[in-house]
């Protein structure tokens, strides 16, 4: 929403600046976006007279002028025509920028002779596209600032253009008159009178209307007027310049007034060309959807069912509340006017410039709700005008419906505005602050005036008071605790384990990343996804499609993208949600991690080398660990197309309990995200670890027993594809009680062991707790464990 | 005796290497060394002599061997001395490459906020990401007609043909969350709620993902004076410095009254500080929560009050750590994950910052 300071002031008697304004106007709620003051670009020019002009001697179209600007007599080279001695001029001095031209002007030599700065066209101070010489001024006294010169001489030249942001509730604000009322309110300045000195009727109109019965909710009054014998043309000056003023463009008078009043008054109207109108009957009426108009914009709309529709004899002429038709719209030769004043729903305008995604200054105000008792003096206010500047006669007023009664009162309890806001505000300040809005208050009771749709409770009343009297006046008040003490924790369990895991993954070197929650469908269906249930109906772009289902594709791309910037090595993660559905209940966090290239930078230790899945296994387990997974697990295989077949695994409790993957990316998944590999990584499935079942954090008495541990290795030789976890835990279960720990310490394949067999090396530690071990029990201890590994894996022990 | 003496010790202190001392060892205090031999004698003499003769050859004795060790000792030390000068190394040369890792900016953030609000009270609730609109905007005040939901660019989810329920939302607001908890716990209740929220909006201060944190607090008699209390202690605790707070009446749905908050700071030279200088930077939006978000929350109005507000976990990254560009959060560009991401292990906390 856009005005000039003039046009605030023909609403408001105010001395305020500028400055002072804009700051109210923030402060109430009426953010103010921008202000163009086109004096502050003009305030270093000053008015000079020049004293001589005479011929440049090496230059026919040049002149040496000698020009007084206050400071004595300076000389100046010119080239304008109109250059001569006697003339008042704008100065530029040394140092001053010129708008129209971008440059600061400087102390200079044309052909030789010194100018001391220059002398402005209306097109160098952005005034005017005129450019054929000098500014010559018929006043101004020698020294005087130019900016000051115009507000007195041509105020609109130099009238600041200020630009407020609008929220959804303030549709009163929507015109200058409702921007004034809240600044009168606050105390800058007195509302001026807005009396209407209506146009006598004449005749009876040869135009009527009828609102038909099933519209009546839509649009439930329409006030008209004809106006014979009009003189259509160019717009006064003045309203031209101030609808130029807010970018809008002057097209003809009558088509004028309708955007000036709609700034104004916040009442949009149109105009019908009424010899144009077919069979001189409108006719208001819901659409049965499909009917078409071209609108004033010239293009074809075609109407939403339900739709407000007017219609003459010939088909529809205008959409209701969002834009009038080409077919009757006024022009240059428009001589007989009809001027339409009415009332369109909210909602129902809202539904419709949203089917037809028709954006208009008159759909924006009855979307959000105009003022409807002001219906038709906004009318007569609109006929006064073209009356006075274009002429002719008007009728009587055409009425069809009844204006929708929107009167309603809430209580104002002066002590609610301490208790919700905690501002202690005088209760007769607080009254005074409504009916200075246009509340009328009768005891308790605040009526609402009729352009305030969005009063609906006592709250909003809180509201204006404590917004009149601003909130930059709130006092911080301090909130006690819950309790007293110290506070309690607060985060849950899983998000204390999230934050391990992401501390953690840090702690092991990865990089962390935050990656879009929507990839694009070929990436998202090679993780699983891409379907439409997790597809995007409006994406901002085919990259962004479809919700991830996962958070490798995102951390691949971002490899792909760091390789292409030179960077070999990485380590990424990311911790966050993953979507399996596209329904509020299918997302699921994930931690996931990759490395890509080599361990490091190749160094003078030789310890750099390719990354294997045994590093990505290590890192799932220590996170896995940090996020209380239980030790215990399995290793299954078969998780999918995304992993490489044969170097993957799955931690398992149970096949159907997964707490992680680890391996080696797919070769065709890399190539299809462009990654060189080599690429391994972990998914770990937080949810999925079991909550600890109580709650406590005793930890019970350690067990160090005193006694000597013994290590036994053994080694085993078996098929190649047995497991070592088979053999390890075969092993660890031939005395638990004995058994500390088993360790597979090597693993062989080939040599003379024959095709397809391997041989796994492995020490078991015995730990006794009660007395020490003899020779005897160590034998039968291992004698158990070959035989339970043998039978477990098929092997044999190695001799 | 004494001649055998300072013979044994000129021997044993120029010997030269180990085994020479073990000759000499041999030669003096062996089995048949020269001093052996004469204590062998001593049971040959009178008992008069024998008192005088043995003490002082136990004695020559033990001298001997301490000489023998000190000296042994010390021909030990210059061998170690020899092997040590020959180990040397170059110790400028790099040490094992270590993988160094980081915190993203954002999660780094969000324990910031979440440490500062828990010393509050409010606990941190998640939701939700993709939402029905009811939770993302009717249970917010904003029904289907209000032009806030045109306003919010919002992303919808695809709806299968015959799937008539309205398209669920990619949550524009974390404030979903509030409701949903209001109906778990009722009140009172004090709340924070951090996550990814969506919005169709890409240019270089707009991204069509980022992170809100909402806070909510509802009980008998919370006023907007607490929530700026709130407010100023969370920036003042936030940023390290004393940061004022400025409220601006404004407008959401879903509070009433609202209002816009600046935090206090200084634009010079391009770079924002803030709590010092006269200047105001918009950094949240805020308000009492309206009564019919309170009953779609299962709350009784009549009974509860309380405030709500929101800003932006990334914004206010930008602003402490001096970020320059949003878009770069979600690029993963590993040279800027280096440059602005934290340490494992710098936890943050309320008692260290």
């Amino acid at each position: 929403m856009k005005f000039t300071l003039s046009w605030l002031k023909s609403h408001l008697d105010t001395d305020a600046s500028v400055d002072e304004i804009c700051d109210t106007l923030t402060d109430l709620g009426l953010e103010v976006e921008g202000v163009e003051n086109p004096a502050a670009k003009l305030s270093d020019f000053v008015i000079g007279k020049v004293t001589a002009a005479e011929k440049h001697p090496d230059a026919d179209k040049l002149r040496v002028c000698t020009v007084d600007a206050g400071e004595g007599p300076t000389q100046i080279i010119c080239g304008a025509p109109n250059a001569r001695e006697g003339i008042t001029v704008v100065v530029a001095k040394p140092g001053t920028y010129i708008p129209g031209l971008d440059i600061t002007i400087s102390v200079g030599k044309i052909r030789g002779i010194e100018s001391f700065g220059m002398m402005a066209s209306e097109k160098e101070l952005e005034l005017s596209d005129e450019h054929n010489g000098i500014i010559e001024l018929p006043a101004g006294e020698i020294g005087q600032s130019f900016a000051d010169y115009l507000a007195e001489h041509d105020p609109s030249k130099v009238d600041p253009v200020i630009e407020i942001a609008i929220t959804p509730n303030r549709p009163d604000a929507l015109g200058v008159r409702g921007v004034a009322r809240d600044l009168a309110a606050r105390g800058i300045g007195v509302m001026k009178p807005r009396d209407v000195d209506v146009v006598p009727a004449s005749f009876a109109s040869s135009v009527s209307v009828t609102i038909e019965e099933d519209a009546k909710s839509d649009v439930p009054v329409f006030f008209g007027r004809l106006i014979k014998g009009v003189k259509n043309g160019p717009s006064p000056d003045w309203l031209q310049q101030q609808l130029r003023a807010i970018g809008l463009r002057p097209i003809s008078f009558l088509v004028d007034v309708t955007n000036w009043f709609t700034y104004d008054l916040n009442r949009p109207l149109h105009v019908f060309d009424a010899d144009k109108i077919s069979g001189n009957a409108l006719r208001l009426h819901r659409a049965k959807g499909g009917e078409t108009l071209v609108g004033l914009d010239e293009k074809e709309y075609t109407f939403p069912e339900g739709a407000i529709v007017l219609s003459d004899a010939e088909g529809p002429e205008s959409i209701g509340g969002v834009m009038g038709g080409l077919r009757t719209g006024c022009t240059e030769d428009t001589v007989n006017v009809f001027v339409e004043a009415a009332y369109f729903d909210p909602i129902r305008t809202a539904y419709t410039g949203r089917a037809l995604k028709l954006n208009s200054d008159a759909r924006y105000r009855f979307e959000r709700g105009i003022d409807p008792a002001f219906t038709p003096e906004g009318l007569e206010h609109a006929v006064r005008m073209i009356v006075d500047i274009a002429g002719g006669e008007a009728s009587e007023v055409v009425q069809s419906g009844a204006i929708p009664d929107t009167s309603r009162s809430y209580k104002l309890d002066t002590d609610r505005c301490s208790s919700l806001v905690g501002m202690d505000i005088p209760a007769d300040t607080q009254r005074e602050t409504l009916t200075a809005l246009g509340f009328v208050m009768d005891g308790d009771m605040a009526r609402v005036p009729s352009w305030r749709p969005d009063v609906q409770g006592e709250a909003d009343l809180v509201e204006e008071v404590a917004r009149i009297a601003s909130l930059s006046n709130l006092k911080p008040v301090p909130m006690p605790r819950v309790r007293a003490g110290v506070p309690a924790p607060v985060l849950t369990p899983m998000q204390k384990r999230l934050q391990l895991a992401r501390r953690t993954t840090a702690a092991l070197g990865y990089n962390e990343c935050v990656t879009y929650s929507f990839i694009d469908q070929a990436s998202a269906t090679l993780f699983g996804g891409g379907t439409d249930v997790t597809m995007l109906a409006n994406p901002i772009s085919s990259e962004m499609s479809h919700m991830r289902p996962a958070l490798l594709p995102g951390l691949l791309q971002a490899a792909s993208r760091n390789q292409a910037r030179g960077q070999s090595n990485l380590a990424l993660f990311e911790a966050g949600d993953a979507f399996h559905g596209g329904e509020p209940t299918e997302q699921h966090s994930l931690v996931t991690g990759i490395l890509v290239g080599k361990t490091g930078p190749k160094d003078v230790h030789g310890a750099s080398r390719d990354v294997d899945i045994f590093d990505a296994k290590a890192d799932a387990e220590a996170i896995l660990s940090a996020m209380g997974a239980p030790s215990k697990v399995q290793i299954l295989r078969g998780a999918g197309d995304v992993w490489h077949p044969g170097r993957h695994g799955m931690i398992c409790l149970g096949p159907k309990k997964v707490l992680g993957i680890f391996g080696e990316i797919h070769p065709k998944i890399l190539t299809a995200l462009d990654v060189k590999g080599p690429v391994v990584g972990f998914v770990l499935f937080p949810e999925q670890i079991p909550m600890p079942k109580n709650a406590t954090v005793n930890r019970g008495a350690v067990s160090v027993p005193d006694l000597q541990a013994v290590e036994r290795d053994f080694a085993f030789v078996m098929d190649a594809s047995v497991d070592a976890l088979t053999a390890k835990n075969a092993a660890a279960g031939a005395d638990k009680a004995l058994i500390e720990n088993v360790r597979i310490f090597d693993e062989f394949i080939g040599g003379n062991l024959g095709e397809g067999k391997k041989s796994l090396a492995m020490t078991v530690r015995l730990q006794p707790s009660n007395v020490t071990l003899k020779e005897a029990e160590i034998e039968a201890v291992s004698a158990k464990i070959i035989e339970k590994v043998t039978k477990a894996t098929g092997g044999t022990l190695r001799g | 005796m004494d001649d055998l003496k300072s013979k044994y010790l000129d021997l044993i202190g120029n010997a030269a290497d180990e085994a020479t001392l073990e000759d000499l060892r041999v030669q003096a205090v062996g089995k048949k060394g020269e001093i052996s031999l004469q204590m062998r004698s001593l049971g040959k003499m009178t008992p008069e002599e024998r008192q005088v003769a043995g003490p002082a050859l136990n004695a020559l004795k033990d001298e001997i061997n301490a000489a023998l060790a000190a000296k042994k000792m010390a021909l030990g030390d210059a061998t170690l001395d020899e092997r040590l000068k020959a180990e040397w190394l170059d110790v400028t040369l790099p040490a094992r490459d270590r993988r160094v890792g980081s915190i993203h900016p954002v999660s780094q953030v969000w324990e910031e906020c979440t440490a500062i609000f828990a010393d509050m009270g409010f606990a941190t609730a998640e939701g939700p990401q993709i939402d029905t609109d009811w939770y993302n905007f009717d249970a917010l005040n904003i029904p289907g007609h209000h032009p806030a939901r045109a306003e919010m660019d919002t992303f919808y989810m695809h709806r299968e043909e015959g799937d008539d329920r309205p398209p669920h939302v990619l949550r524009t607001h974390t404030s979903p969350v509030q409701i949903r908890s209001m109906e778990a716990q009722g009140a009172p209740i004090r709340i924070i709620c951090p996550g990814r929220v969506y919005r169709a909006d890409y240019d270089q201060t707009h991204t069509p993902m980022f992170h809100q944190v909402e806070g909510l607090a509802i009980d008998k008699n919370l006023s907007m004076a607490n929530l700026k209390w709130v407010l100023e202690e969370f920036f003042t605790a936030y940023f390290g410095t004393t940061v004022k707070t400025r409220f601006r009446a404004s407008h959401f749905p879903f509070t009433e009254p609202s209002a816009e908050v600046d935090i206090q700071c200084s634009f010079s030279g391009g770079t924002v500080k803030v709590g010092e200088g006269d200047d105001w930077l918009e950094v949240l939006g805020s308000g009492m929560v309206h009564p019919k978000v309170l009953q779609a929350g299962g709350i009784d109005p009549n009974e509860y009050q309380g405030f709500a507000f929101g800003m932006g976990i990334d914004r206010i990254a930008m602003l402490k750590y001096g970020i320059p560009d949003l878009r770069a959060f979600f690029e993963s560009d590993l040279r800027w994950l280096r440059h602005y991401g934290f340490s494992a292990l710098q936890v943050p906390t309320v008692h260290g910052g």
